[in-house]
């Protein structure tokens, strides 16, 4: 009777205890249901119908059928697309490492030399503006006849530039429109990481003799490996993904050498109505990234191994 | 630890300082330049560093004060620019924005940080897991989702994919929520509090700093959104003022652009968020370490 009773008292607190989860568990699904639909209504969804949708020929007009991989064969084949992958390789691998570098350099200026809030300040300023307005003024003082920028380089007896213009410049011009615009944000991120080495570190290897570039080089600049890592690969993610100075400055041209993959896929499926091939060049892009971001992690990974 | 380095080292670091906040700050002072000229002072002396004459036509223009064919000879293209127009959509959609997705973030990043349900883990990882994926995936079944509601062209379908969250958002608060003692927390329970008593009177004023910090962010990556409105809000009821400097610019005439009405435009464009910065700019500053690693 009394182990029974017992068992019953135990099963009856289970019970309750379980009914007290549900109701933590109800609350809890309160607080995440709206960011939850919204996450599934707008990333997750999508990102599965953007997969499904890249296994069709869908243009908005017919009812989409299935053609297997047809879209990804006739991609490895298609030399447009070739073309905006190897631009877009082009524009990685020009704009990450000079911008890390120049950031790099900054970010130093920032806690060593000119440690005000103003040179931070002013350094912020073009990742305030909205990239739209970034080309706009850059084309301006890029443009061929009347661009200051031209007017300078006049003033030394040469000729006009065709920085926007001509197919060798194109590229590398916004190339440097985006470091103009990232390089004081990306400084402050290795600022931060800077600040956060205690200073006693930095000292001891004065005190050891170590003159200050080699204290940098063999003391701050190990500490700020996994800050620089973070920002290589978010730079890497984000350069792969460039479209709004290219649609506004260069549209993309001239002859193609600024057609990168998201201006691509924007012109595919927006203005040729190609959803099933431009979703195709997303999972493309996706599974670029997904394999950049895996090796970056090993190579993070072997480096803490060491 | 800065007098280690040698004077002329020192110098030369300074001489690097000057020159970046050169390049920094003189684009800027250029678009301002250009559109106070009048459209024969920018064609005649391109290089003058100060304006050789000064107007505000160039202004006057996109607020619409003169009639087309007046505005046409002060170099205007003929294509209307409302600009007042287009900022309060601008304003409107990144406010609303900015408020609804940090309350719905704020609300799921405290259920990742303290609150236990079933798959938190694995939901979580998803979140995380969004950050790597590129927009433009999402941007078509998006596109053809909001043309199917019949959003196109409204502020709702403008504002649809941002209202609810944005996984960065939830990844920014949760990290600073998991910081918090809980000790605070604990005494509330035992006070006979409940979570949403919690959430609201102790969680929110703790965290008004990296509130206002991710508030802060969310406005500015509104506020320079371009591909999103340009596709779903084009219509000059939604235009937003990137879309329309991207319209101005791309109807651009076979004699050449209207480059005195386009750095007005820039130059207004830029204007409020340069406001905003220099009221907030300290936390903006001071968080940006913050938002990136840790």
């Amino acid at each position: 009777m009394k182990a029974l009773s017992a068992i019953e008292l135990r099963r009856g607190k289970v019970r309750s205890f379980s009914i007290v989860h549900l109701k933590d568990y109800l609350i809890a699904y309160v607080f995440i249901i709206p960011s939850l639909a919204g996450f599934a209504i707008f990333f997750a969804i999508p990102a599965i119908r953007g997969l499904v949708l890249s296994f069709t020929d869908w243009n908005l007009l017919n009812s989409p059928t299935f053609i297997r991989f047809e879209n990804y064969l006739r991609l490895s084949q298609d030399e447009e697309f070739w073309n905006s992958l190897w631009v877009t390789i082009q524009y990685v691998v020009e704009n990450v490492p000079i911008q890390t570098l120049s950031s790099l350099l900054i970010a130093v200026l920032m806690a060593k030399v000119g440690t005000s809030m103003a040179f931070r300040g002013v350094m912020i300023i073009p990742w305030l503006l909205p990239n739209v307005v970034v080309a706009l003024l850059w084309s301006w003082l890029l443009d061929p006849a009347f661009g200051f920028i031209n007017e300078v380089i006049k003033q030394f007896g040469h000729g006009p530039l065709p920085f926007l213009t001509s197919t060798a410049m194109a590229l590398p011009s916004v190339v440097g429109i985006n470091i103009w615009r990232h390089m004081g944000y990306i400084a402050l991120m290795i600022f931060a990481g800077i600040q956060s080495i205690p200073k006693e570190v930095d000292e001891a290897a004065l005190i050891d003799g170590a003159g200050p570039w080699r204290a940098f080089f063999h003391v701050t600049l190990p500490l700020l490996r996994p800050v620089l890592a973070f920002v290589v690969i978010t730079a890497i993610i984000g350069s792969f993904q460039i479209y709004d100075t290219v649609a506004i400055a260069t549209k993309g041209g001239p002859v193609q050498s600024t057609w990168v993959l998201n201006f691509l896929i924007y012109k595919t499926a927006f203005e040729g109505y190609e959803m099933g091939y431009a979703t195709a060049v997303t999972m493309v892009l996706f599974a670029i990234l997904i394999g950049i971001t895996f090796i970056q992690m090993r190579l993070m990974r072997a480096g803490e191994a060491d | 630890m800065t007098t280690t380095y040698r004077r002329p080292m020192r110098l030369l670091a300074l001489f690097v300082m000057l020159l970046l906040v050169l390049i920094t700050l003189f684009p800027i002072y250029w678009v301002v330049r250009t559109s106070l000229l009048p459209k024969s002072a920018i064609f005649s002396n391109p290089g003058s560093l100060l304006p050789s004459t000064v107007t505000l036509s160039n202004y006057g223009r996109l607020f619409g004060l003169y009639d087309s064919a007046t505005a046409q000879k002060m170099g205007g293209v003929g294509l209307e620019f409302n600009f007042l127009r287009y900022l309060s959509h601008t304003i409107f959609v990144a406010t609303i924005i900015t408020l609804t997705q940090v309350l719905f973030s704020a609300a799921g990043a405290y259920a990742f940080a303290r609150l236990h349900f079933p798959l938190r883990k694995q939901i979580f990882g998803l979140y995380l897991g969004a950050l790597m994926v590129p927009g433009i995936v999402m941007t078509i079944p998006n596109f053809i989702l909001v043309k199917d509601l019949g959003w196109l062209n409204s502020f709702m379908g403008i504002m649809a994919p941002s209202l609810l969250m944005s996984p960065f958002t939830v990844f920014f608060l949760r990290q600073f929520f998991i910081s918090i003692s809980r000790e605070l927390e604990e005494a509330a329970y035992i006070d006979g509090a409940g979570k949403f008593m919690v959430f609201f009177r102790i969680i929110v004023p703790l965290s008004t700093a990296p509130l206002g910090t991710i508030s802060i962010i969310t406005f500015i990556n509104i506020w320079s959104d371009y591909m999103w409105p340009l596709l779903v809000g084009s219509s000059d009821k939604v235009r937003m003022l990137t879309v329309a400097l991207g319209i101005f610019r791309q109807q651009a005439p076979a004699t050449g652009p209207d480059w005195g009405g386009l750095m007005a435009g820039a130059a207004l464009s830029m204007l409020p968020i340069l406001l905003l910065f220099m009221i907030f700019g300290k936390k903006v500053l001071n968080s940006i370490g913050f938002s990136g690693f840790r």
